[in-house]
């Protein structure tokens, strides 16, 4: 079991779900693929397939409408899977709290490792707590 | 006896499947770093790759309501048999001479097969965004075994006494020299080189996996350690093609004092070629790969064919 846990540190495929969040967040995951970021240092990369996800990044505050969705995403992704809820919406709701859909925030939704708050958080934000995770796995 | 349990253990030690699967996720890590750099990225490190294999060795293996079990699960158990097959017959034939007639067109076969796989594993899969991939990657293996081989088959007609052995084509190239001195065989190395990245399904012709509109296509509905395979096989392919293109243009593989050098200039010429296309072309469509590999490439493969034919 070692050698593979070694790996699944060292190597996080993340699948980026965006449950209704303002795409200013999804903007700032995009920025860590950057020269200047550049996140694959660390081996990880984003992955358009759930199937394919070591991390469920979810961004945004979970509104009513993709809820189930949610849900089904955790489901289909194969485990070991860890869950980090990105920006403000995604840790409490932010700006969105009080708002007629809100269904959220994420951790009442699906169980969550890894808060990275900020609206939007920076990349470096990201960076850090991705790096914490890791520790955390 | 003993030689079948040599052949055994060539098959799955040296220099088949084991050998082949480190060097390749070695190369396969060659690949990112210098698509790293080309980028103006640091990149990953080097265990990066093994690290990958690692990790979803540990994962759970889904399988998709609806999917066809057996093929879904063995197609590519037959894929990554395969190139170990080939990536064994070419070291054999390059460093104990054992070759028997025919072995090219095996390898010929055999080098498909991979792409098989992934058609029969992503039909089975029963994902609609997998067929899509599926049939692309079908039509991308019409549209490049015809130069492809027509590319191959120029090397062969160089040869004389023509000869369809891998250690024919060795021993000709080495009393008369590297069949990459001559003109044919120039135009057919870039067409193998040209239909080695549709093989290897690398940009621009990685309309199979497609990852932002068919959110990698093939692959989609693979996970844990059946998507260890399909990665696995894939850096076995980017192992065994250039090894494959040394024997038959450049002069094979040879492991004794400066040889051991050259060899690993070779293959790290034609490695960082590959990357090197693959990092500046965006990808094509489908009609548009079918359409480059049937019109300009086919008919260049055919001059290079004409060519050797006149003796040049
Ligand atoms: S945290 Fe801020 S930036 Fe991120 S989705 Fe919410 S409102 Fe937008």
């Amino acid at each position: 079991m070692g050698a593979t846990s070694w790996g699944f540190k060292k190597s996080l495929w993340v699948f980026h779900l965006n449950a209704g969040a303002c795409n200013n967040c999804d903007i700032e995951v995009l920025d860590c693929l950057t020269p200047r970021f550049d996140i694959e240092r660390f081996g990880m990369k984003l992955v358009g397939s759930v199937k394919h996800a070591d991390v469920l990044l979810v961004s945004g505050f979970v509104s009513r409408k993709v809820l189930p969705d949610v849900i089904e995403t955790y489901e289909q992704a194969p485990k070991p899977v860890a869950v980090v809820a990105l920006g403000a919406c995604g840790c409490t709701g932010g700006i969105f709290r009080d708002g007629y859909n809100f269904a959220g925030p994420v951790d009442k939704v699906i169980p969550v490792d890894a808060y990275i708050p900020g609206c939007p958080p920076r990349p470096e934000a990201i960076i850090d707590g991705i790096v914490k995770l890791m520790g955390k796995l | 006896m003993a030689s079948t349990l040599g052949l055994v253990l060539n098959f799955l030690i040296f220099p088949g499947l084991l050998f082949t699967a480190i060097v390749g996720l070695l190369t396969q890590w060659v690949d990112r770093k210098v698509s790293a750099r080309v980028q103006w990225r640091v990149g990953p490190p080097w265990y990066q790759p093994f690290a990958d294999i690692l990790k979803l060795l540990g994962k759970e293996i889904l399988i998709p309501e609806g999917a066809g079990r057996t093929g879904f699960l063995f197609a590519p158990l037959a894929g990554l048999a395969a190139v170990g097959v080939v990536s064994t017959m070419l070291w054999l034939a390059n460093i104990q001479g054992g070759g028997f007639v025919g072995d090219l067109i095996g390898v010929l076969y055999l080098l498909t097969i991979p792409s098989l796989g992934m058609i029969i594993g992503a039909a089975a899969s029963g994902n609609p965004l997998a067929s899509v991939g599926a049939s692309r990657e079908m039509k991308l293996v019409l549209a490049y075994e015809l130069p492809f081989i027509i590319a191959i088959f120029t090397a062969v007609t160089k040869v004389s006494p023509m000869t369809l052995r891998l250690d024919g084509i060795l021993d000709y190239q080495a009393v008369n020299g590297v069949l990459l001195g001559n003109a044919s065989c120039i135009i057919a190395f870039i067409v193998a080189i040209l239909c080695a990245q549709a093989k290897l399904t690398y940009p621009p012709f990685d309309v199979p996996e497609a990852d932002t509109e068919l959110m990698d296509g093939t692959h989609m509905e693979y996970s844990g350690a059946a998507l260890a395979v399909v990665k696995l096989s894939q850096a076995m392919m980017l192992f065994t093609l250039p090894i494959f293109f040394i024997t038959i243009f450049w002069g094979g593989i040879v492991l004794t004092g400066w040889g051991i050098l050259y060899t690993i200039i070779k293959y790290v010429i034609i490695v960082t070629i590959i990357v090197l296309i693959k990092n500046t072309n965006p990808r094509v469509r489908i009609d548009q790969a079918v359409r480059f590999f049937w019109g300009p490439v086919t008919v260049l493969a055919i001059i290079g064919m004409v060519l050797a034919m006149v003796g040049l």
